[in-house]
């Protein structure tokens, strides 16, 4: 008996449930998954009354076109967001980093991400979700987590278990950064590639390629020239490893990737920056910067007060 | 025992164990990896053990390089705790549709087909890990000439069930991924079953695995 869910009228490209991901299992070769823009994931569910890690819905680039059905119930887009909520002939903008009410019958249409790839939708209350290794995250290569590790498809239903009682509306003003520079410390293999080469990776912008998804970005621009081997003994990988395969064109494993590879790294993307290189999207310009191990670390402590900073301001 | 220890970003320690690989290295990487998973050590949210090396990752929340290196320059191992051996039999059709690498490789060991395959069905192999994507065995050692570079530029899909090698490995693609391997042939039987949370892997590392050649009938027919 659930009286209340969503109608799903358009599932949207890559629709998935999302919570702060699942730790320990890379040995087994399971990901971390989870929300790839990790500040957004945490507004979402902090304008919806909701805990740090409560499951929401990632949306990329075009996301779903919903119709609720049921008791009141409030929701909240974070992300760069175009959407609609129609209630009877009325038909709302709405805006990202606010919460807007849902009434039974009404539609929530989202359009796009527009300059941006992941957006965040949250609820004020409890999807109900099989949960696998304590996480809802859906991993569709694996076929791990909830939705039986699909992607939300069109006119299924998604069931709410519960909504939260007495919801406050909350807002917050915040407007995602564009950013020019991804930092980045040199990578266990960095003198595998010629004294040329790592001029051109610290100098040169690299375009984001269509062939990208949750496992990983791959670049192109100025090949990266091996001069030691192509190869080295598969190992593991976390993500925002930046991996040079033999044709020189860079990869950056995300929050998908496999936890194994043999491609030798030159770099790995700073924790402070993983947010905004997942938002960059086909044909962005991107450009890396070096800094070391504690410059990266500060970076880090400032990213994460920042966060904790929005969130207290909601 | 750990070489060096460095960092890999800002969230990992990259702890190596020397250059070679033999099982005797694995089996140190391997006790390292149950030590540090047993001690619960807080702020470690990953290991990652493979042939030579090991990666501990963090929530550099709650610890940082430094600190956790001295832990882990520190660590005591526990003694004892062998590895288990298991027998496998992995069922392989290489029908031509399945062993998209063959050509590939016929040229680049220069070696004939039928060559390639005898060698490989002959052996015994030894899982020295399991990862890339969940459940997937790396399988060793393939003999001296069998042994091939990834492709230059990874596949964006290779199928389920392919059976990859590389270098002196042979791997499983539990389910369709992007990969780099040289696919020979491909296997019906279920790898990995997110289904089972306790014990998701068919193959652990440890096991030993030998392929089995069967037909395209067999490969259609095949119930487990």
């Amino acid at each position: 008996m659930n009286k209340n869910y969503f109608e799903i009228l358009r599932a949207g490209i890559n629709s998935t449930f999302q919570d702060l991901g699942r730790n320990n299992l890379y040995h087994i070769g399971i990901p971390f998954s989870g929300a790839m823009d990790n500040r957004n994931y945490l507004l979402a569910n902090k304008l919806t009354g909701n805990n740090h890690n409560h499951p929401v819905i990632e949306f990329a680039y075009q996301g779903p076109h919903l119709k609720y059905h049921g008791d009141k119930i409030n929701i909240a887009i974070t992300g760069d967001v175009s959407f609609k909520i129609k209630n009877g002939d009325n038909l709302i903008d709405g805006e990202c980093y606010q919460s807007f009410i849902l009434e039974n019958n009404n539609e929530l249409d989202i359009i796009s991400t527009n300059k941006s790839v992941y957006g965040y939708l949250a609820i004020s209350g409890t999807f109900d979700l099989k949960f696998q290794w304590s996480s809802c995250s859906t991993n569709t290569k694996a076929k791990i987590g909830s939705n039986n590790g699909e992607k939300l498809s069109v006119n299924q239903k998604i069931n709410v278990k519960k909504i939260n009682d007495n919801f406050v509306n909350r807002k917050l003003n915040y407007f995602n950064t564009k950013i020019e520079n991804i930092r980045v410390i040199k990578g266990t293999n960095f003198n595998y590639f010629s004294e040329e080469s790592k001029k051109i990776f610290f100098k040169n912008e690299f375009k984001v390629s269509k062939l990208s998804d949750r496992m990983g970005m791959r670049l192109e621009g100025k090949k990266i020239e091996n001069i030691f081997d192509t190869n080295i003994r598969s190992e593991g990988l976390i993500k925002g490893v930046i991996q040079v395969p033999a044709d020189g064109n860079l990869i950056i494993m995300l929050s998908d990737h496999g936890t194994i590879g043999g491609y030798p790294k030159i770099g790995v993307v700073v924790s402070a920056d993983y947010d905004k290189l997942v938002q960059l999207t086909p044909g962005s310009r991107v450009k890396f910067q070096e800094v070391d191990l504690s410059s990266a670390e500060t970076l880090f402590k400032l990213y994460d007060l920042e966060t904790q900073n929005l969130i207290s301001q909601i | 025992m750990i070489k060096n220890i460095s960092n890999l970003g800002d969230a990992a320690l990259y702890c190596d164990f020397g250059k070679e690989i033999n099982k005797d290295i694995n089996t140190q990487v391997i006790k390292y990896f149950k030590t540090i998973q047993k001690k619960n050590i807080p702020g470690i949210n990953n290991l990652t053990p493979s042939y030579n090396k090991l990666i501990i990752s963090f929530d550099l929340k709650k610890i940082n390089f430094n600190k956790l290196k001295k832990i882990i320059d520190n660590i005591e191992i526990i003694k004892g705790d062998s590895i288990q051996n298991k027998k496998f039999e992995i069922p392989v059709c290489c029908e031509k549709e399945f062993s998209l690498d063959i050509k590939r490789l016929e040229e680049k060991l220069k070696m004939k087909e039928e060559k390639i395959y005898e060698s490989f069905f002959e052996k015994e192999f030894f899982c020295y890990m399991t990862g890339f994507i969940a459940g997937m065995p790396f399988l060793g050692d393939l003999d001296e000439n069998l042994r091939a570079k990834r492709l230059d530029t990874p596949r964006v899909k290779v199928p389920k069930g392919s059976i990859g090698l590389t270098e002196q490995f042979a791997n499983i693609y539990t389910f369709e991924s992007p990969g780099g391997w040289n696919i020979i042939g491909n296997t019906p039987l279920n790898i990995f079953d997110s289904s089972k949370e306790n014990k998701p892997n068919l193959i652990n590392p440890g096991d030993l695995v030998i392929f089995k050649r069967i037909t395209k009938e067999n490969y259609q027919n095949y119930h487990e």
